[in-house]
This record gives structure tokens, sequence and C-alpha cells, in this order.
């Protein structure tokens, strides 16, 4: 069971809209390397790990990831309230506003819809591993070049949260993905 | 929402991030005794701020977590997203 608490991980102060940026963010909430696909990712691979730790460890990213979720969301909500529908025109929003109106969707920065393709659940500990890895870094690079694009400090400084957040679960994972190996060859000697 | 609010709210968030970052550690390190205390430390002066922060201020989570006043204060406080 998840219990909701009534507060972002990290507080995300707005300025003023940006409808640019908040096409750009998408690529974090509806995107293939998004939180969304990364929360979803871990809490499935996580029934299939073979030790306690790394069944608790996807347990408690996961749950940390519907977190950045919910902050990658605010933004887009923020960044998008009140903008008349000429200026998301403009910023190539006109064809989400003709489905979504304001609404946050979970779609990529191209308007992708989000799809369970983008995650893998194999029951190989060591590949889903290797993979919850690889997204780590993928989300890095992708908080990089939003943090490029950004001009309000405010996102910027969320920005800088989310990206410092990736480089800690990938470290996680490493150390997951060791124990799995160790326990591995430990069974395989014995 | 008021300055005095936004400030205890902010002090959650610290505290509250000390013990995520630290729960994520001691998934993998179970055995180290000073991040553990560390962990517990944190996790006491964050029970202790939102018990002060939901009498003031309304329940952070429902569902059993916490008590309300009457009428159910859940629904009149704004959500984060509208902070
Ligand atoms: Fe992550």
């Amino acid at each position: 069971m998840w219990i909701y608490e009534r507060k972002l991980e990290y507080p995300i102060c707005v300025t003023q809209p940006d409808v640019r940026m908040a096409r750009y963010l998408m690529a974090q909430y509806g995107g293939p390397d998004s939180e969304l696909s990364a929360g979803v990712r871990y809490l499935t691979q996580r029934y299939t790990m073979p030790t306690n730790k790394t069944k608790g460890l996807l347990n408690d990213i996961g749950t940390e990831e519907l977190a950045h979720w919910e902050m990658i969301g605010t933004m887009i909500y923020k960044l998008l309230k009140g903008v008349p529908v000429e200026q998301l025109e403009q910023a190539n929003l006109g064809s989400h506003f003709t489905e979504h109106d304001h609404a946050v969707y979970p779609a990529d920065a191209n308007g992708v819809p989000w799809t369970a393709a983008y995650v893998q659940a194999t029951g190989d500990p060591v590949t889903d591993l290797h993979e919850d890895m690889a997204a780590e870094q993928k989300a890095r690079t992708t908080y990089e070049h939003l943090i490029r694009l950004s001009v309000d400090p405010g996102i910027k400084d969320a920005l800088r949260f989310l990206r410092e957040r990736e480089v800690v679960h990938f470290q996680r994972f490493g150390e997951a993905l060791n124990e799995v190996q160790e326990e591995l060859t430990r069974k395989k000697v014995f | 929402m008021d300055p005095q609010q936004l400030q205890m709210l902010s002090e959650i968030q610290q505290l509250e991030f000390v013990a995520v970052e630290l729960t994520l550690y001691l998934d993998t390190h179970p055995d180290e005794q000073e991040p553990l205390n560390e962990y517990n430390k944190a996790t006491g002066q964050l029970n202790q701020l939102k018990v002060q922060y939901e009498s003031l201020y309304g329940p952070l989570a429902v569902y059993g977590l916490s008590p309300s006043k009457y009428p159910w204060q859940w629904v009149e406080q704004p959500w984060p997203w509208d902070i």
C-alpha cells in the first residue's frame, strides 16, 4: 500500500509561465527515460529480485521516482497555467491543446504518448539491474539538457536536485548489482 | 500559504530528504551503525515536526496516519501543485 503525503519531495518555485520549457519537461513526465518509466520499471521488477536487499532497494527507489514524477507534473502545470491558446500554438503545443487543453498528460516532448514498451522486466536480476543503471544515466543526461534549456532559476534549481538523485540511484543500483552477482557466484561455487 | 507554514513545510522537506537518502543508503549498507543512527535521529525530529505542523495546518497524510479536526481538513488546504 502507498500513503500519499501532501507535499513535494523538493519545493518548486516558478516565477512565470514558460510554454517552451513546459513542452521540453514533458520528456521527463511521459518520455522513454521519464520519471514515470522509472517508477513503473522498478516497482514492476522488484517482485522477481533474488535478495531482500534488492527487493527493498527497487521498492524504495521506485517510490521516490513517483515523487519525482509529481515534481515534473507540478512544473508543467505551473508553466502552462493561464497561458492563452495562441501562445501554446507558437510553442508547438497546439496539438496538445487540441487533445488535452491545459491538462498535464504523460507524453514526451514531441507529443508521443507514454507506453509500457519503454520498460522491461526480464526476470533476470542481472539484466534488469543493468537496464536500471542505464535508465538512471539516460535520465541524468536528459536533465543536463533540460538544465541548459531552462532560464527560470526555480526550475533550474529543481532540475539540479533531480539530476543529483539520478546519480545517487545509479550508485545504489551498482551496489545492488554487485551483491546479486556475488550471490550468484557463491551459489554456483558451493 | 502563509510564510510561517511554508517555512515549516520546508523544514519537513529537508528532514524527510535526509531520511529518504539514508533509506536508500541503508538498503545496500544494512550493517553500518553510523548512518543508521543518523536515520533514527532524522526520523525522530521529522515525526516531532510533523505532529507540530499538522496541529496547526491539518494532516499531511490521511488513510489513518493522522487525525483530522472538524470539518474534514484534508480538502481545505491547497494541494502541492497550487502552492
Ligand atoms: Fe532515478
